[in-house]
């Protein structure tokens, strides 16, 4: 596989003038130009700001100025991320052309930084969907088997960042839509904690699950990509009080004394290949000198069901907004109840209705407490079972998904079969605990395995302990 | 796959009903898609209908979050203008909407 600058490398030799902000822009661009027709990360290609910041960046350190930790880094945003003055899709056709009036706060923190911004990248239709497949403007394809999907919701910001086209991008997770198309594009992706990054500016999918993070190559990019990204904002209600946590100074600890949790009842479905790289995983981090517990989480097959009755609901209020009267399109009609479902029947694809209309079900009279309500239990359970297992363990190892990556089209036609890619990666939204994945081997027909390190809320520190140590062991 | 008209957890008439709540215009054919694809999910979902849910309270928000209020204080907003430019239709520095009333709701 080819190997590409790291973020790491290129923040510190942009800042020591021994590489320049724009020669480093210049090589992602020119891998954009070779492939991005044929893979299809992004919605928009940013090159004109994209040289413009490189420019500035270039100046200010021939100036001896000084520049921010993540100078000249080329960075792709989701195209649910809010950019001022740049169009902002959500992948759909409710808000083609639709140029935000502000930033999302993740985007200025990246740009104080020094980050360079390459585009915003390709995702399924509002976040909703495993493989990238439910975009309105046509689906990603994976940059390591072409004839393969990226994973999703984030299947065009894992793209950009295993094709080379940026070197870090910035994803959304509601129910795994960083970690599992991490996983399938053989990359390093982060759930942080809920509140622990500001979700002020992102498109809104599902108001108690959702949270911005970073795909990158390495685990010590992702540690400096969520210091610059990661802490209290006052723009968003949901924020934690607390600051960014040190993330690069952990990962050098290793894991000696860490009790590392071991699922004895693993929910089935899961490729051998991939069971045997989650063993191999445990075993190396024993060698390493931790300790493997095995725990039980009765509920975590629930999970599924509570996150796909949550998750629904939640956005079939969040995207009542979407009706044509104030952003993105409208369809003329005389009075304005028609306009609004005109609106919405045009400018919606067939999954975000899908959704829509479950969750708005879920929500019904005479519905809630036999959906919602339930499900709000369920999670209550889940809870529960973690802070169980978290009392006899510091961490949990889990695949990141099933499966490797799966041929584009192969579970389009049953949707039920697409939410099941979503089995491990589900629970940790519904609780709010961090998360992450790390490559760890190939499986079947050499194609990247995630194994994915669960912590407890506020765990990142742990997390990044041992997710550093699977790096340094695979 | 079960028929529209035959699942027992939904029928296409209460699918018709959520979609005018959902503000969604469906047609017969989605309308039929729609009807089995819940249909077929709402059954999977039945199996929390097993647990005991009865003692355990429901849990909406994972995280402790208070409600964060601030002194009510002017402070700059959005530019009207740049909002209104992005909108379909404005007139007089607002939103403009068709009739809201004197059409029949349908």
């Amino acid at each position: 596989m080819t190997t590409f600058q790291s973020v790491v490398d290129i923040a510190t030799k942009v800042a020591d003038g021994s590489v320049t902000a724009t020669s480093v822009l210049e090589e992602h661009l020119a891998r954009i130009g070779e492939r991005e027709t044929e893979i299809h990360a992004f919605n928009l290609v940013t090159a004109e700001s994209a040289r413009a910041a490189a420019q500035s960046i270039d100046e200010a350190v021939a100036k001896g100025r000084p520049v921010g930790r993540l100078a000249g880094v080329p960075i792709a945003l989701k195209d649910n991320m809010c950019t001022r003055g740049v169009d902002t899709t959500c992948s759909s056709k409710i808000l083609q052309g639709w140029k935000p009036p502000y930033d999302a706060t993740v985007v200025t923190r990246l740009g104080a930084a020094g980050a360079v911004f390459v585009g915003k990248t390709n995702l399924d239709e509002f976040a909703m969907g495993s493989s990238t497949e439910n975009s309105a403007f046509g689906p990603t394809r994976n940059p390591l088997d072409t004839t393969r999907v990226p994973g999703g919701s984030s299947g065009g910001s894992a793209a950009a960042v295993a094709a080379g086209f940026s070197a870090a991008s910035l994803g959304s997770d509601t129910g795994g839509s960083i970690r599992q198309p991490a996983a399938l594009c053989g990359l390093v992706g982060v759930k942080p904690t809920y509140g622990m990054v500001s979700r002020q500016g992102l498109v809104a999918f599902a108001s108690s699950l959702d949270q911005i993070g970073p795909f990158t190559h390495s685990v010590a990019d992702a540690a400096l990509v969520m210091e610059v990204i990661a802490g209290h904002d006052e723009l968003d209600s949901t924020s934690l009080p607390q600051p960014a946590p040190n993330l690069t100074a952990v990962l050098d600890r290793g894991v000696k004394g860490m009790r590392i949790g071991r699922i004895t009842d693993l929910p089935e479905g899961c490729e051998p290949e991939v069971l045997a790289q989650l063993d191999a995983a445990f075993e190396a981090l024993r060698s390493a000198g931790a300790t493997i517990v095995d725990i039980e989480l009765p509920s975590l097959s629930y999970g599924l069901t509570a996150y796909y009755l949550v998750a629904p609901a939640e956005a079939s209020s969040n995207l009542a907004r979407y009706d044509g009267v104030r952003y993105g399109m409208r369809v003329e009609a005389p009075d304005l109840n028609a306009m609004y479902a005109a609106t919405r029947s045009a400018g919606f694809g067939a999954e975000v209705k899908r959704r829509i209309m479950l969750g708005t079900y879920a929500l019904s009279a005479g519905y809630f407490d036999a959906y919602y309500g339930k499900a709000l239990k369920v999670r209550r359970l889940l809870a529960d079972d973690f802070a169980r297992a978290y009392s006899s363990c510091d961490v949990i190892l889990t695949p990141t998904s099933p499966t490797v990556a799966f041929k584009l089209g192969e579970k389009t036609n049953d949707p039920l079969t697409m939410y099941l890619c979503d089995v491990f990666t589900i629970p940790t939204n519904l609780v709010g605990h961090a998360a992450m994945s790390v490559p760890f081997g190939t499986g079947a027909d050499g194609l990247p395995v995630g194994v994915q390190v669960l912590a407890p809320a506020l765990g990142e520190e742990p997390m990044f302990k041992v997710a550093a140590e699977l790096e340094r062991a695979r | 796959m079960t028929t529209p008209e035959s699942s027992a957890r939904l029928s296409r008439d209460a699918v018709a009903k959520v979609a005018r709540l959902a503000r969604l215009d469906l047609s017969a054919d989605e309308l039929d898609l729609m009807t089995t694809q819940l249909a077929g999910m709402l059954d999977h979902f039945s199996d929390i209908d097993k647990l005991d849910l009865a003692d355990v309270a429901p849990l909406a928000q994972p995280l402790p979050l208070k409600n964060v209020l601030r002194d009510d204080v002017v402070q700059p907003g959005l530019d009207r203008d740049e909002v209104l430019s992005v909108a379909p239709a404005a007139e007089d520095g607002r939103f403009r909407v068709p009739p809201t009333i004197g059409f029949q709701e349908s």
